[in-house]
């Protein structure tokens, strides 16, 4: 029989889709796992409901289960208990690393306008906060779009929702 | 009232009012979609087709919702109902050829979206008020959107006549008494306004019906 913390250092290995230097689990959408006998619940949030990685992630979910011998039954949880807070500082770490920002903290409410069109957003390159928004919208429902004056590059800034 | 009978006009009018959120958000994804590829700008047209793709998703989780209680699925509400079953409103069924009319309709849109949204999450609903919160996430990006556009063209003639002209479809996607908070929003009046209510559909729906099933249609019953 499995136990929780196997699932757990199991479901670590498990790449985001889309952003593979991120876990699910540092990515923060495993709610919760529990085990009944060779069953084993996982509470699943979906990051963006438009997200098309969603069947992906809960797939790869129920294989990784499955591998280690257990019965999978993931629930997608539609509720609003995942935002950009949830991703760990580890997970946050390893965004910046590979060139996407890290979402800006919701401690300070609703994103607005005039907070993205500030310049408190870091480039995840230089590091330098001198960066423009281009665009709210970028290549996934998750990313915006910025400038840096700095390096004089483009990056992708992961929304805070 | 108690008794097995009440509960089921509840349910059935739960289950209505999700398709036509979720029929209003996938037929305007639907809409918002048709600029890719050929939007103003380029910029644009990744925000169309990223708007689009949201409007869609969330469509699918209230489809999902709805579902439950109609012992369907998702897929099955969004494509295998014949076009007049549809409870959208008529303004997102609009087919808009010109930039300013289709930013006045995201604007105005997203306003009466957020009045709808704002409701459902005070509901006692826990589910719908929880989707809800969860959609109006990522509406928060939508509005910005449609705020900076129609900052930039509130003083263009051509973008005043298209909301204007708009006006009576964009009362149509809420409640008769969620619309004066939706007028006092955008600056303009409820009063001697005809609103253009949900239940009649334009020709454009049966159309756009046409293109959007055509593939499911095309083999029925086919697992994708």
């Amino acid at each position: 029989m499995v136990t929780v913390d196997q699932v757990w250092a199991a479901l670590e290995e498990i790449p985001d889709p889309e952003i593979p230097v991120i876990s699910l689990v540092d990515l923060g959408v495993i709610r919760g796992v529990a085990i009944d006998g060779d069953r084993v619940h996982i509470d699943f949030t979906p990051t963006f409901l438009g997200c098309p990685a969603l069947e992906v992630m809960k797939r790869a979910l129920e294989d990784k289960v499955a591998e280690l011998g257990g019965d999978p039954d993931v629930a997608v949880i539609q509720d609003d208990s995942w935002s950009t807070d949830r991703i760990t500082a580890a997970g946050r770490e390893k965004l910046r690393e590979a060139g996407f920002a890290p979402p800006a903290p919701r401690a300070a409410g609703t994103t607005t306008l005039v907070q993205l069109q500030s310049k408190a957003f870091r480039c995840p390159y230089c590091g330098s906060t001198e960066t423009k928004l281009e665009n709210i919208f970028g290549p996934t429902p998750c990313r915006s779009i910025r400038w840096c004056e700095s390096c004089r590059q483009p990056f992708e800034q992961f929304k805070t929702i | 009232m108690s008794g097995g009978g009440s509960t089921e006009p509840r349910e059935a009018a739960r289950a209505q009012l999700l398709l036509s959120i979720a029929d209003d958000e996938l037929i305007l994804g639907w809409r918002d979609s048709e600029w890719t590829g050929i939007a103003p700008t380029l910029e644009e047209d990744v925000a169309f087709s990223s708007i689009a793709q949201n409007e869609i998703g969330h469509a699918r989780a209230l489809y999902e919702l709805a579902a439950v209680e109609l012992d369907s699925d998702a897929d099955a509400l969004a494509f295998d109902r014949a076009p007049d079953a549809y409870r959208c409103a008529p303004f997102v069924e609009l087919r808009l050829l010109d930039w300013a009319h289709t930013i006045a309709r995201r604007y105005l849109y997203e306003e009466a979206d957020r009045v709808r949204l704002d409701a459902l999450r005070a509901s006692d609903d826990t589910e719908l008020a929880g989707l809800a919160a969860k959609i109006d996430r990522e509406e928060v990006y939508h509005r910005m959107h449609a705020e900076m556009w129609a900052a930039r063209l509130r003083d263009e003639p051509r973008f005043r006549d298209a909301v204007n002209e708009l006006w009576p479809y964009a009362l149509g996607v809420l409640e008769p008494e969620q619309r004066a908070e939706l007028a006092q929003r955008v600056g303009l009046r409820v009063e001697s306004t005809q609103a253009i209510e949900r239940g009649e559909h334009t020709p454009e729906l049966a159309e756009l019906w046409n293109e959007m099933t055509e593939v499911r249609r095309s083999v029925p019953g086919a697992n994708w």
